[in-house]
C-alpha cells in the first residue's frame, strides 16, 4: 500500500509540511526532511522550485528564486533523494508546475519517483481533465498518487468528479488566495470546511494556504484530515535557517 | 486540417487552460459564455459602433508608393498606429471590457510591457468607470516614463511587478495572482493571443476586425480581397493573429510572422520563440517558449518592448509547426533602421515593433505584382527616445 494511504489510515490528525527543495541552501533539501520527521511531522511536501510560480504569493516565490540561483534542477532534487529511503518512513509528496515535469518526460519523472520512493505528486497547472486524458495510466503504473485541489469556488459536481479520480487525499485550498495569505480563518472559511466536511467524500480531505500557527491548524482539522503548513515553515526557514525546525513544529502542535 | 482553433481549445496540438484549480470557475465562465456574447446583436452593435466613433475604425489601409518603387513590390500598410491610442491593442480591450460588462463584473485587470496594453485597458476602463489595476514590471516601469503617466491620468492604478525578472512575464504572472485572489469581481484583461483557452481564441476574433477591413479595402484598391502575402511582428501574436485571421484557410495568402531577434538569433539575447523556444507551459498555454533544458522560462531580450515576451501565442505556434506561415528573426538593428527608412519615404513614424515587420522588405524578395499588406501595429510616439538614442539624432 503506498505511504501516503496508510498514513491516512491512522487515527490522528496529520500535520503536513511544505518547503522548498534547495533552500536555504543548495545541501538542504534531506537534512530538512530528517529534521522534520524526527519531530514528528506526518507528512512532507517538497517543493520542486519554478521561475513562473503562479498559485504561490511572495514567500514561496523567494525561496524558489533563491533555490534556482542555488543551483536546484530536476536532475539535482532526484540525486539528494536518492537515498532518502534508508532513512525516512514518512510519505513524502513532490510539488510542482507541470513544464519542468514536462521538459524532464512526464513518464521519466514518474518512474524516477517510484525509484527514489515519492509516494504522490501535487501539479497545481495540471488540470483534471488533462491528467485524467493523458497522464492517468502513466501515474497507476508507477504508483504514483496525484492530488486534487479544491477551493471554496469548485462546484460540488466539480468536487464529486475530483473525489471520483483522486486516490489518496483531496487538497481543499483554504481560501481563495495564492499561497502565504494569513489572516485567520473566518465564518466564510468555516462554513466551506463544514460544508466540504458534510459532503461525505470518499477522500480524506487535508487543508492548506493560510494556516500558519497552532490556531489556523486546530480550526482546520476539526473539520478535516490534516493540514498542511508552508510559506509559514518557508518564512521560519528565512528567518532561522535550518535550526529551531524542534520548535517551530512544537508550536504548531501546541498551544 | 485547419489553422483556427478546435472545440476543445486547442490549435493542433497547441493551447488548452493549464490553470491551477482556483482559477477554474474564472476561466469557465468565460469559456462558456464568451462566444454566445458575442454573437449578440447588441454586443456586435456597441462593439462596432465603439470600434467607428470611438476607436476610429476603419483603420486606412495605405498604399505606400514609395516604399513600394524601391522594393518593386505593391506594398500597402493596414493602419492600426491611426487608432486611438496609437495601436492595435484597443480592438482588443473595447471587446474585452464589453464582454466584462456583460458578465456582471466590475473590477479589471491587465498586464503590460510596454504600456500599451496598459494603456489601452485604462482608456476602456475609463470610457466606462470601471475600476482598473495594471501590473507592469518594476523594470518596464523605469523605462516605459510616458506610458505609466498616460496610465495614471487615465485613472489606474499601476501596480510594480517586483518578482523574477520584473518585466512582461513577471506583470502576467501577478495579475493572474491577482485573478486567483479576486475570483468574483473580476475581469482579466489578457493583452494578447496568450494565456489559458479561451483568450487567444477570444483575443483572435477581437483583432480579425483588421483582416476582415483588409479584405474589402484590398477589394475596392484591387480588385481582389486576397493579398499575396500579409505580414506582421510576433511579440504575443494579436495583431499577428487579427491580420492573419480571415485569410487562415487559404493557403494562396501566404503569411509571414516577424519576430525580434534581438541582437542576433544565437547572441543570447533574443525573443526569437519559433527558433530558441520548445514546447511547454506559459501562462496557462502549451505553446512554444523559451526555456531552459530543465524547463524554467527564460528572459528574452528585444529592443522592443512590445516583442520581448518568452513565449508566443498558440495560434502561432501551431502556424509555425504547421508550416502555414514563414518566420522571420528581424534585429534590433535591422528594425530601427526600416523604421526610419518608413519615417523618411513615407512621413510615418512607427512603433518599433511595427518596425520589425516593415523589415521584411530588406530581408525577403517580393515580385513586382506580388501584394503585401503590412501590420502598422502601432506608431512610434512611445519610441522617440529610443530612435533617437540609437541613431544618435
Ligand atoms: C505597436 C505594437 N505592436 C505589436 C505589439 C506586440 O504584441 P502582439 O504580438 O500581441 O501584437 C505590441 C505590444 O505591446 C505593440 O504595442
Amino acid at each position: 500500500m503506498n505511504r501516503i494511504n496508510k498514513k491516512l489510515q491512522e487515527d490522528k490528525k496529520l500535520l503536513s509540511i511544505y518547503f522548498t527543495a534547495g533552500y536555504p541552501d543548495l545541501s538542504d533539501t534531506v537534512g530538512i526532511i530528517e529534521s522534520l520527521e524526527k519531530n514528528g511531522v506526518d507528512m512532507i511536501e517538497i517543493g520542486l522550485p519554478f521561475s513562473d510560480p503562479l498559485a504561490d504569493g511572495p514567500t514561496i516565490q523567494a525561496s524558489s528564486t533563491q533555490a534556482l540561483k542555488n543551483g536546484m534542477t530536476t536532475e539535482v532534487l532526484f540525486d539528494q533523494l536518492k537515498d532518502i529511503r534508508k532513512t525516512v518512513s514518512i510519505p513524502l509528496i513532490i510539488m510542482g508546475y507541470f513544464n519542468p515535469m514536462l521538459q524532464y518526460g512526464v513518464e521519466a519523472f514518474c518512474k524516477k519517483c517510484a525509484e527514489v520512493g515519492i509516494d504522490g505528486l501535487i501539479i497545481p497547472d495540471l488540470p483534471v481533465d488533462v491528467y485524467n486524458d493523458h497522464y492517468k495510466s502513466i501515474f497507476e503504473t508507477h504508483g504514483i498518487i496525484n492530488v486534487f485541489l479544491i477551493t471554496p469556488q469548485t462546484s460540488e459536481e466539480r468536487i464529486r468528479f475530483i473525489d471520483s479520480i483522486s486516490k489518496g487525499f483531496i487538497y481543499m485550498v483554504s481560501s481563495a488566495s495564492v499561497t502565504g495569505s494569513s489572516s485567520g480563518f473566518g465564518d466564510v472559511q468555516t462554513n466551506y470546511f463544514k460544508r466540504i466536511h458534510q459532503m461525505e467524500l470518499n477522500n480524506p480531505q487535508i487543508i492548506g494556504f493560510g494556516i500558519s500557527d497552532h490556531k489556523t491548524f486546530s480550526q482546520a482539522t476539526q473539520y478535516a484530515k490534516g493540514a498542511i503548513i508552508g510559506s509559514a515553515f518557508v518564512k521560519h526557514l528565512k528567518l532561522e535557517g535550518k535550526t529551531k525546525i524542534e520548535y517551530f513544529v512544537n508550536s504548531l502542535l501546541q498551544p | 486540417m485547419t489553422y483556427n482553433i478546435n472545440n476543445k481549445g486547442y490549435y493542433g496540438e497547441f493551447g488548452g487552460a493549464y490553470i491551477p484549480e482556483m482559477l477554474y470557475p474564472n476561466v469557465e465562465e468565460l469559456r462558456q459564455n464568451y462566444l454566445k456574447v458575442m454573437a449578440e446583436p447588441e454586443f456586435q452593435e456597441e462593439f462596432h459602433a465603439l470600434l467607428k466613433d470611438y476607436v476610429g475604425r476603419p483603420s486606412p489601409l495605405y498604399f505606400a508608393k514609395r516604399l513600394s518603387a524601391k522594393y518593386n513590390t505593391k506594398i500597402y500598410l493596414k493602419r492600426e498606429d491611426l487608432n486611438h491610442t496609437g495601436a492595435h491593442k484597443i480592438n482588443n480591450t473595447i471587446g474585452q471590457i464589453l464582454m466584462a460588462k456583460r458578465l456582471g463584473k466590475n473590477r479589471i485587470i491587465a498586464e503590460t510591457g510596454a504600456g500599451q496594453h496598459g494603456v489601452a485597458t485604462a482608456t476602456v476602463c475609463a470610457l466606462m468607470g470601471l475600476e482598473c489595476i495594471v501590473y507592469m514590471g518594476e523594470i518596464d516601469i523605469a523605462r516605459q516614463a510616458p506610458n505609466v503617466a498616460r496610465m495614471k491620468m487615465l485613472g489606474a492604478t499601476v501596480v510594480p511587478a517586483l518578482s523574477g525578472s520584473r518585466t512582461l512575464k513577471d506583470a502576467t504572472n501577478e495579475a493572474i495572482r491577482d485573478w486567483i485572489n479576486n475570483p468574483v469581481d473580476t475581469h482579466y484583461i489578457i493583452g494578447s493571443v496568450v494565456g489559458p483557452h479561451p483568450y487567444p481564441d477570444m483575443v483572435a476574433r477581437f483583432q480579425a476586425i483588421v483582416s476582415q477591413e483588409i479584405q474589402w479595402q484590398l477589394q475596392e484598391k484591387e480588385g481582389t480581397s486576397k493579398p499575396d502575402y500579409v505580414v506582421a511582428c510576433v511579440g504575443g501574436g494579436s495583431n499577428a493573429a487579427g491580420a492573419f485571421y480571415h485569410f487562415l484557410e487559404d493557403t494562396e495568402v501566404k503569411l509571414v510572422a516577424v519576430e525580434a531577434a534581438g541582437k542576433g538569433v544565437h547572441s543570447g539575447e533574443s525573443a526569437a520563440t519559433s527558433i530558441l523556444g520548445k514546447e511547454g507551459i506559459i501562462h496557462g498555454s502549451k505553446t512554444l517558449l523559451m526555456q531552459t533544458p530543465d524547463g524554467q522560462i527564460t528572459e528574452p531580450y528585444s529592443i522592443s518592448a512590445g516583442l520581448d515576451y518568452p513565449g508566443v501565442g498558440p495560434m502561432h505556434a501551431h502556424l509555425y509547426k504547421s508550416g502555414r506561415a514563414e518566420f522571420v528573426a528581424i534585429t534590433d538593428d535591422d528594425a530601427m533602421t526600416a523604421g526610419l527608412e518608413l519615417c523618411k519615404m513615407e512621413g510615418i513614424i512607427p512603433a518599433i515593433e511595427s518596425s520589425h515587420a516593415l523589415a521584411i522588405f530588406e530581408h525577403k524578395k517580393f515580385k513586382p505584382d506580388d501584394i503585401v499588406v503590412v501590420s502598422l501595429s502601432g506608431r512610434g510616439d512611445k519610441d522617440l527616445e529610443t530612435y533617437i538614442d540609437h541613431f544618435g539624432l
